[in-house]
C-alpha cells in the first residue's frame, strides 16, 4: 500500500501528506482520521463545532462505508471510494474568465466560486437587502449563531457514513440566508470547480440554505471539473424552508468521468412552503445523489425531478425520500434516465406517509431509456402509507427506443442515427420542461439537444 | 415508375406476400383492395422499407433502380411516401421540428439548401390550408393526443410538404367520418400531378368516390387475384370479395 500511495502523490501532495501525518495511512478510514487529527490539532474552531466533528468522525469510524448488504446501497458498490485514499484538498488555481463563462450557462446569476472545495470569489457583492451569501469558513470563524443552531440538524452523525464524514471534515461551503419576506432577484449559483490540484483528494463541501418565512429564491449548485482528475466530492446541503417560503434548488453534477461524487440534500419544509428540486447528473465515474425532504408543516408542497444521462462504465444512483409528516401536502416526482454503453443507473424513491398525514397527494415516476444492450437500470419506487385518506401513485419503466417510431422517422427521410438522437432528446425533453427557471431550462435543453443531435 | 415482379415477403416464418406483380406509371392512381389479412398493409410497408418484413423473392424497381436495396430514408429521399394506417405518436418532438427535419433531409439529399425555421413557417402556413389544419397543431408533439382524424390529416400534411413522386396511402380512410374523409381526399387530389403516382390501399370503396382510381386490384392471400378499372371497386362494394376466384377466405 505504501508503494501505491507514494507513486501517486506529487511533490505538493507529499508536503501536504507530511503536514497531515508522519506515517502513510494503511486505509482510507485511517487517512481520514489522520487528516482529521491534523486539522483538529491546528483548529481554532468553536468548541461546539469541534465536538460535533468528533462525534461525526466517531460515527463514521464505527459504521464504516456502506456495503451492498445495506438496503440503501444494494445496487451501488462504493468499494472504489472506500478503498482509495483521498487526502485533504489542496489549494486550486485562480479561475479564469473562460472557465467561469463555460459553467455560467450564459446567465446573469449571482455566482459564488469554490475551487477544490475552498471559497474563492463572488461573496457579498450585488445582493439585495435581506439576502446574505457567505462562506462556511467565515461563518465558523465568527462563530455564527445561525450555524450553531442548524449545522448538522438535518444530517446528524447517525444519518449515514458519507454525511458523517462530511460533518467531520468539511471546512468550507456556502451559507445562504434569505430573511423573512425577501425575494431573491436572481438565482444564487454555487459553482464548485475541481482543478488539476484535486487529483486524489476528497473535496468535502457543506452548504446551508435558509429560506425564512415567506421568502422566495433560487439556488443552483454546480459540481464541475476542468480536467479529467480522479477525486472524490462529498457534499452535503441542509435546506430550511420556513412557513410560506418558496425555494427552487437545482443541482448540476457534471464532474470528471474519473471522479466520485456523493451528494446529499436534506430539506425541512414548514407550513405552506414550496420546494422545487431538480437533479441533473451526467458526470462522475460513480455518483450517488440523495434528496430528502420532510414535509413538517401542513400544506407544504415538494417537487422533485431529475434527469441522469450516462455512458461508458459510469454508475449513477439517485435516492429520494419524501416524508409526509403533516396533512394536506402534495409531492410530485419525476426522474428520467438515459443509459448508454455499459453504464448502470439506480433509482430508489421512497415516499413515507405518516399516520397524521391525511389528504396526502403523492405522485412518483421513474422512466428509463436504455440505448445499448449492456446498459442496466435498477429502479425501486417505494410507498409506505400509514394514513388512510391519501392519494398516492407510483410507477417505473425501463424501455428502449420505439422501433416503430424509428421506422416512422426514417420513412420521412430522416436517417437512423438522427432519428435515434431525436427520439432520445424527446425522451428527456418532458422532464427538462418542468424546470421552472427558464434560463437554466433552456441551457440544459440546449446541452441535451447538442449531446444527442450533433453527429 | 414502379414495377413489382413476383414479390414475396414474410414476417418471421409466415409468408404474407406470395407473388405480387404490379406496374405503376407516372400519373396513375392504383387502388389495392382486399379482405382483412390479404396482405394490403404488408405490401405498403414493404414498399416503404419496413425492417420487420423480409423479402424472400421477386424484385421491385423504382425509376429503373432496385428499390429493395434502398434504406427507408433513401426511399423517402427518392420520393416515396407512406401515409401510415396508424400514425406514430412521438411525444417531445414538435410537428414543426419533425417535419422541417424531414423536409431538410430530403432537400439535402438533392443538394438543395436547408430551410430555416422562419422560412419553414411560411411553407407551413400554405400547406396547412391544403388539409384545413390549424397551424397551431405544428407546435404540438407529433400525433400526440391527436384524434384519429387529426392524425390522418397530419399524414396528408406531411405528404403535401414532402411532395412525393409515389404516395402510398395505407387505409387512410379508416376511422374517418365523411367530412374528414372529404378533406383528406381533397388534399390528395390537390397534390396530384402528371409526374407522380398514388397507390391507395383500402378495405372499402367509400374513399374511391373521392379519389378516383385508374386501376383497381384485388389482393387476396398475398396475391393479386383480379384487376380492373374503377368500376371493379363498385362491384366489390356490391358483391363483396367471395365471388372472385382465389379471394375466398
Amino acid at each position: 500500500m505504501n508503494d501505491v500511495v507514494s507513486s501517486v502523490i506529487d511533490g505538493a501532495a507529499q508536503l501536504a501528506a507530511i503536514l497531515a501525518a508522519d506515517t502513510a495511512p494503511e486505509s482510507s478510514i485511517e487517512a481520514y482520521r489522520l487528516d482529521f487529527e491534523a486539522a483538529d490539532a491546528a483548529s481554532t474552531e468553536p468548541a461546539w463545532l469541534r465536538e460535533t466533528r468528533r462525534s461525526a468522525l466517531a460515527a463514521f469510524e464505527r459504521d464504516g462505508f456502506p456495503t451492498m448488504k445495506d438496503e440503501d446501497w444494494h445496487f451501488t458498490n462504493v468499494a472504489p471510494i472506500a478503498e482509495t485514499i483521498f487526502r485533504r484538498t489542496r489549494k486550486g488555481s485562480e479561475v479564469s474568465a473562460d472557465v467561469l463563462a463555460r459553467f455560467g450557462h450564459g446567465q446573469d446569476w449571482h455566482t459564488v466560486v469554490f475551487v477544490n472545495g475552498r471559497a474563492v470569489s463572488g461573496f457579498g457583492a450585488g445582493l439585495p437587502a435581506g439576502v446574505v451569501v457567505s462562506s462556511l469558513a467565515s461563518e465558523i470563524e465568527r462563530d455564527s449563531d445561525l450555524l450553531k443552531r442548524h449545522l448538522s440538524k438535518l444530517c446528524p452523525p447517525d444519518s449515514g457514513a458519507f454525511s458523517a464524514l462530511n460533518t467531520a471534515m468539511a471546512a468550507d461551503g456556502a451559507v445562504i440566508h434569505l430573511s423573512a419576506e425577501t425575494v431573491l432577484d436572481k438565482p444564487v449559483h454555487l459553482l464548485f470547480i475541481a482543478d488539476s490540484a484535486s487529483e486524489n483528494t476528497a473535496v468535502q463541501t457543506r452548504n446551508l440554505v435558509f429560506a425564512d418565512k415567506h421568502s422566495q429564491g433560487t439556488v443552483i449548485e454546480s459540481y464541475v471539473s476542468v480536467g479529467g482528475d480522479n477525486y472524490f466530492t462529498n457534499a452535503v446541503t441542509e435546506v430550511f424552508v420556513a412557513d410560506g417560503a418558496r425555494l427552487s434548488h437545482y443541482k448540476l453534477q457534471t464532474e470528471s468521468v474519473n471522479a466520485f461524487h456523493v451528494g446529499t440534500v436534506s430539506v425541512r419544509q414548514g407550513r405552506a412552503s414550496r420546494y422545487e428540486s431538480f437533479s441533473f447528473a451526467t458526470g462522475a465515474r460513480l455518483s450517488r445523489t440523495n434528496v430528502h425532504s420532510t414535509l413538517a408543516g401542513e400544506a407544504a408542497e415538494v417537487v422533485m425531478n431529475g434527469l441522469y444521462m450516462v455512458d461508458g462504465a459510469q454508475h449513477v444512483d439517485h435516492q429520494t425520500r419524501i416524508e409526509h409528516v403533516a396533512p394536506n401536502c402534495p409531492s410530485h416526482e419525476l426522474y428520467k434516465g438515459i443509459l448508454d454503453g455499459r453504464s448502470h443507473g439506480v433509482f430508489n424513491g421512497k415516499v413515507y406517509v405518516h399516520p397524521e398525514a391525511q389528504k396526502t397527494d403523492g405522485k412518483q415516476s421513474n422512466n428509463n431509456l436504455l440505448l445499448s444492450d449492456s446498459a442496466r437500470v435498477d429502479t425501486k419506487p417505494q410507498l409506505e402509507i400509514f394514513a388512510d385518506d391519501v392519494k398516492c401513485t407510483h410507477g417505473a419503466t425501463v424501455g428502449r427506443l420505439d422501433e416503430t417510431a424509428l421506422f416512422y422517422m426514417r420513412s420521412r427521410g430522416i436517417g437512423p442515427a438522427q432519428s435515434k438522437r431525436l427520439l432520445t432528446y424527446a425522451f428527456a425533453a418532458d422532464v427538462l420542461e418542468k424546470i421552472e427557471l427558464e434560463g437554466l431550462r433552456d441551457a440544459l435543453e440546449e446541452q441535451v439537444l447538442r449531446r444527442f443531435t450533433d453527429a | 415508375m414502379l414495377i413489382i415482379k413476383n414479390l414475396r415477403a414474410a414476417i418471421g416464418d409466415k409468408e404474407i406476400l406470395r407473388g405480387i406483380d404490379l406496374p405503376v406509371n407516372a400519373g396513375e392512381i392504383h387502388a389495392v383492395m382486399g379482405p382483412n389479412g390479404s396482405g394490403k398493409s404488408t405490401l405498403a410497408q414493404v414498399l416503404a422499407g419496413h425492417p420487420g418484413y423480409e423479402v424472400t423473392e421477386g424484385e421491385v424497381t423504382y425509376d429503373g433502380r432496385n428499390l429493395l436495396e434502398m434504406d427507408p430514408e433513401i426511399r423517402a429521399q427518392e420520393g416515396i411516401f407512406l401515409a401510415f394506417q396508424y400514425p406514430i405518436e412521438i411525444p417531445g418532438v414538435t410537428n414543426a421540428y419533425f417535419l422541417r427535419s424531414a423536409y431538410n433531409e430530403i432537400r439535402k439529399s438533392k443538394g438543395m439548401s436547408e430551410l430555416d425555421p422562419l422560412e419553414f413557417l411560411d411553407l407551413m402556413e400554405e400547406k396547412t390550408k391544403v388539409v384545413d389544419m390549424d397551424p397551431a397543431m405544428m407546435n404540438r408533439s407529433v400525433n400526440t393526443g391527436f384524434s384519429g382524424g387529426e392524425k390522418k390529416r397530419n399524414e396528408i400534411l406531411q405528404m403535401a410538404v414532402l411532395e412525393p413522386r409515389l404516395a402510398i396511402l395505407d387505409e387512410t380512410d379508416s376511422g374517418l367520418d365523411i367530412d374528414a374523409l372529404k378533406v383528406v381526399a381533397a388534399g390528395v387530389n390537390a397534390l396530384r400531378r402528371p409526374d407522380n403516382a398514388t397507390i391507395v390501399v383500402t378495405h372499402y370503396q367509400r374513399l374511391l368516390n373521392y379519389i378516383v382510381p385508374d386501376f383497381v386490384h384485388v389482393l387476396a392471400n398475398g396475391r393479386i387475384v383480379k384487376s380492373g378499372g374503377k368500376e371493379l371497386a363498385l362491384e366489390l362494394e356490391e358483391k363483396g370479395y367471395d365471388w372472385i376466384p382465389g379471394a375466398a377466405a
